[in-house]
């Protein structure tokens, strides 16, 4: 008997049409959990260095977390492993909605596609039938009609499917995969499925789901709901309202954006525009919002509302979540929301990541400016902001003329373009996009977690620690007091220490042996919840969380029946985190991929910076170069990839 | 039949807070598990939430009675410009859809107000819609006597209706004899 997992994976071969279910080994939840965990152990064992995105070898994965599906509130991702064609290093996008909860009633954990189809095709998987169908009717159909016109020929109206649209079918390396309310969308697993020729899967279950020990289980879950409610009429007091409050940033409810709008930066990663939030602007796009916001909606079990049935105009209806709200009026300059709830209906049924697109956009707006992409490419192009992101966006999607380049990320855009394009390539890391933020003076914990996260983009690293020390004692004191969450009391100093300004303030403190501790600390929730499957917002993105380490393992293991302490839990996302980064170091990552644009801070401390690295390094068991080393490994019980790494030359024998 | 004073309770529903998030079902399955909280499966829920997102409809329901055949014609209605059909708001475990039924057994399934977690207890999907869409209210009334069904005769009868009095005490006979 499995718990909480259903002890399935869906195989299904593309090429062939073969569909297998296929049990797993329950060692490997002992080793990995679920989720990101075992999927990185599949992509390990099964994806070779040599394989490229868009080789038919590349595995797809569509994983729920190990608690999804059970009573624990806002446990409900999914998580898609592949190789990114952007990177070609492991992806793994992640949604929330209402997938990967109906996978596991319908009896599995993952599935697995390897291969390509013939033809485009969609998968429908309800409890033990799963069929492989034709989709030629779907070709070039948005994500939201693609999902309706499923629903309504399965008869299923609760069916959860996920789709892609134009974006994905052409390749596009930003292209998302769309779900509900929800996108998995960093990192081109949408441009891997359209490249399998997989339009949609859509998923209905109505099978148990068993807990190994019920009764203790909902014990634990009680108290983590007493605690959502608590937090939900008590944000925490002294910290900006974005950041307040628990669950995902709650876009679709608040509409005061100071913070968003003169924090981050406008254009390609471009201006801060400080005093943007005028009243005028706050009424203006206030009104906009509540005009498009239908309704308010939440993922699979979760009471929060970061997502909302959005109804603009004469827009057709679609769903919304998070920053997107924003994104294509910022790149684009236009200081009118109204443009970015019509240009985002489009970016939604065409599928493609909200963070990276319009600062694509942007990128080849300014190139444009810059005369280094000519009229001939903008043969036709409107000369307004919006008419301009309109066309560009349309020719993206469809990888026509100057969309072609542009649809690989501004990276391999920036060097086919050439004639200086490069130098406007100023804001990706590992040749993704981040998010557009530029500071003043370099914040030694953004440095790690930006240089060194294995999910290549900061959104969603930070978030169990504060973004910027308090500015008084008091304050630092008070937010001190009630923290439970604290992995180690420790950090609590760490804290009451830090200053705004001095001897105790960034760049130098936290010192880097505080900030490696810090990393790992925020690393490590990270990994649990993508293990889990829970949600960031309810757990490593938010401050005081409602699930943390000292409740994750009593929730495994009463779910689970595999007896689970704090230490046991830590190793086992340790070993999927050094697993991981073994994958990328066998694909080429070294310490030389691991930095942040030039300009992401004004200030910069080269030989802090490289003091930071060695540092955490070391503190990650990891050598100069990033790799783990052979002890390491074997503490983790990973002596295959200490072997493999030392087959490879990677590891020389004897010496880290 | 006598008279006698019983406490009627009733879920009021404002499906506008709904957000969707199904933990109504969640929770509902998991309580009436057996043993209670041992599993897990929305489609056993004796709430459903009606639901076709991009009409903006989000419709909790309750399983109410196990009826033995569909009804002939329906209603449909339109209400703040939006059409429903009557089977959306029905609470009956019917043979013509699947809601309120096992999915395995197809047995009928029916709101007990969770009798079972004692007297003064909110029914636990009230508990947990944090969105307040779910109101417990309980009032006395004075009322007829009648007889109420519990779950296994409930089961019983459907079984009863679908396959006759013989298939029935066939098919026991058989079972018991196997096992
Ligand atoms: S907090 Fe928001 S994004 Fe997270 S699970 Fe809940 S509704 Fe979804
Ligand atoms: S718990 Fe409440 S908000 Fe959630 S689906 Fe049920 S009725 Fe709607």
């Amino acid at each position: 008997m499995r718990y909480a997992e259903t002890g399935y994976n869906l195989e299904i071969d593309l090429a062939t049409g073969n569909i297998e279910r296929v049990e797993t080994d329950p060692k490997l939840t002992e080793l990995y959990l679920g989720g990101l965990g075992t999927s990185v152990k599949m992509m390990w064992d099964r994806v070779p260095p040599e394989t490229k995105a868009f080789d038919p070898e590349n595995l797809l994965i569509f994983s729920s977390g190990l608690l999804v599906g059970t009573p624990a509130f806002s446990f409900n991702r999914s998580v898609v492993t592949t190789i990114s064609p952007q990177t070609d290093l492991l992806a793994y996008p992640m949604m929330g909605g209402f997938w990967a909860a109906q996978l596991k009633y319908a009896g599995y954990d993952k599935v697995v596609f390897r291969n390509k189809s013939p033809k485009l095709v969609y998968i429908w998987i309800h409890n033990d039938k799963v069929e492989i169908r034709d989709a030629s009717h779907l070709k070039g159909k948005g994500t939201v009609e693609t999902r309706e016109i499923i629903k309504k020929e399965l008869n299923k109206p609760h069916a959860a499917v996920a789709a892609i649209g134009l974006a994905g079918e052409n390749r596009v390396f930003t292209a998302s995969i769309e779900q509900g309310r929800s996108s998995a969308s960093r990192l081109g697993g949408g441009a891997v499925m359209g490249d399998k020729n997989i339009k949609a899967i859509a998923v209905l279950g109505s099978k148990d789901l068993f807990l190994a020990r019920g009764e203790e289980f909902m014990e634990h879950v009680n108290k983590a709901a007493e605690y959502i409610k608590f937090r939900n009429t008590n944000p925490l007091p002294g910290i900006p309202t974005i950041l307040a409050g628990i669950g995902s940033p709650q876009e679709m409810k608040h509409t005061d954006e100071k913070w968003h709008t003169e924090n981050f930066v406008w254009g390609n990663a471009r201006t801060r525009r400080r005093g943007f939030w005028t009243e005028e602007i706050n009424e203006s796009w206030s009104t906009t919002q509540k005009s498009a916001v239908k309704r308010l909606i939440s993922c699979f079990n979760c009471p929060q509302q970061c997502g909302a049935l959005v109804s603009y105009k004469d827009t057709p209806r679609y769903k919304m979540k998070c920053f997107s709200k924003l994104t294509y009026s910022m790149a684009a300059y236009v200081d009118d929301l109204d443009f970015n709830f019509r240009i985002a209906r489009l970016a939604t049924e065409y599928g493609v990541d909200a963070f990276s697109t319009p600062q694509i956009l942007a990128f080849a707006v300014e190139l444009y400016e810059a005369g280094i992409l000519t009229d001939k490419d903008f043969e036709g192009c409107p000369s307004d902001k919006e008419g301009r992101f309109f066309w560009l966006l349309d020719r993206f999607v469809r990888r026509e003329g100057i969309g072609d380049i542009l649809a690989d990320g501004t990276y391999w855009a920036a060097r086919k373009i050439g004639k200086g394009a490069e130098e406007f390539d100023h804001n990706t890391i590992k040749k993704h996009e981040q998010v557009p933020v530029k500071l003043g003076t370099l914040d030694p914990l953004y440095y790690l977690m930006y240089s060194t996260n294995e999910k290549i983009s900061i959104t969603q690293i930070e978030g169990n620690w504060p973004q910027g020390a308090f500015p008084t004692r008091e304050m630092r004191e008070q937010f001190v007091k009630d923290w439970p969450q604290l992995p180690d009391e420790r950090f609590k100093q760490y804290v009451l220490d830090w200053e705004p300004r001095g001897e105790k303030s960034i760049p130098y403190f936290p010192t880097p042996d505080m900030c490696s501790e810090i990393v790992d600390w925020m690393e490590m929730v990270h990994n649990i919840d993508d293990a889990l499957g829970l949600c960031a917002g309810m757990g490593s993105f938010c401050l005081k969380p409602p699930y943390h380490i000292h409740n994750y393992p009593l929730l495994v293991s009463a779910a689970t029946g595999i007896d689970m302490d704090e230490e046991g839990l830590k190793k086992t996302v340790n070993r999927s985190r050094n697993l991981h980064r073994a994958f990328n170091v066998v694909r080429g990552m070294r310490r030389v991929d691991e930095k942040p644009p030039e300009d992401h801070w004004k200030r910069r401390f080269p030989e802090l910076e490289e003091q930071l690295m060695d540092t955490y390094y070391k503190y990650k068991g990891w050598n100069n170069d990033g790799i783990p080393t052979k002890e390491r490994l074997l503490e983790l019980d990973l002596g295959f990839v200490a072997e493999d790494l030392e087959r490879r030359g990677i590891l020389q024998d004897g010496q880290d | 039949m006598a008279k006698i004073k019983k406490k009627v309770k009733t879920i009021k529903v404002d499906a506008d807070k709904c957000n969707g998030c199904q933990s109504c079902e969640i929770i509902c399955s998991t309580f009436h598990a057996t043993p209670k909280y041992s599993s897990i499966n929305p489609a056993r829920s004796r709430i459903q939430v009606i639901r076709d997102p991009m009409r903006d409809v989000w419709l909790p329901v309750f399983a109410g009675e196990y009826v033995e055949a569909e009804c002939m014609g329906r209603q449909t209605f339109v209400i703040d410009g939006k059409e429903y059909s009557e089977c959306d708001f029905c609470r009956a475990a019917c043979p013509a859809r699947d809601r309120f039924t096992e999915p395995d057994s197809g047995l009928p399934l029916r709101c007990d107000m969770c009798e079972e977690n004692g007297p003064g207890q909110e029914p636990l999907c009230v508990q947990w819609c944090f969105n307040e869409v779910l109101k417990f209210e309980e009032r006395e009334v004075e009322v007829e006597e009648d007889v109420r069904l519990g779950d296994l005769e409930i089961g019983l009868k459907s079984l009863l209706d679908k396959h006759g009095l013989q298939k029935l005490v066939d098919t026991m006979t058989r079972i018991t004899q196997k096992s």
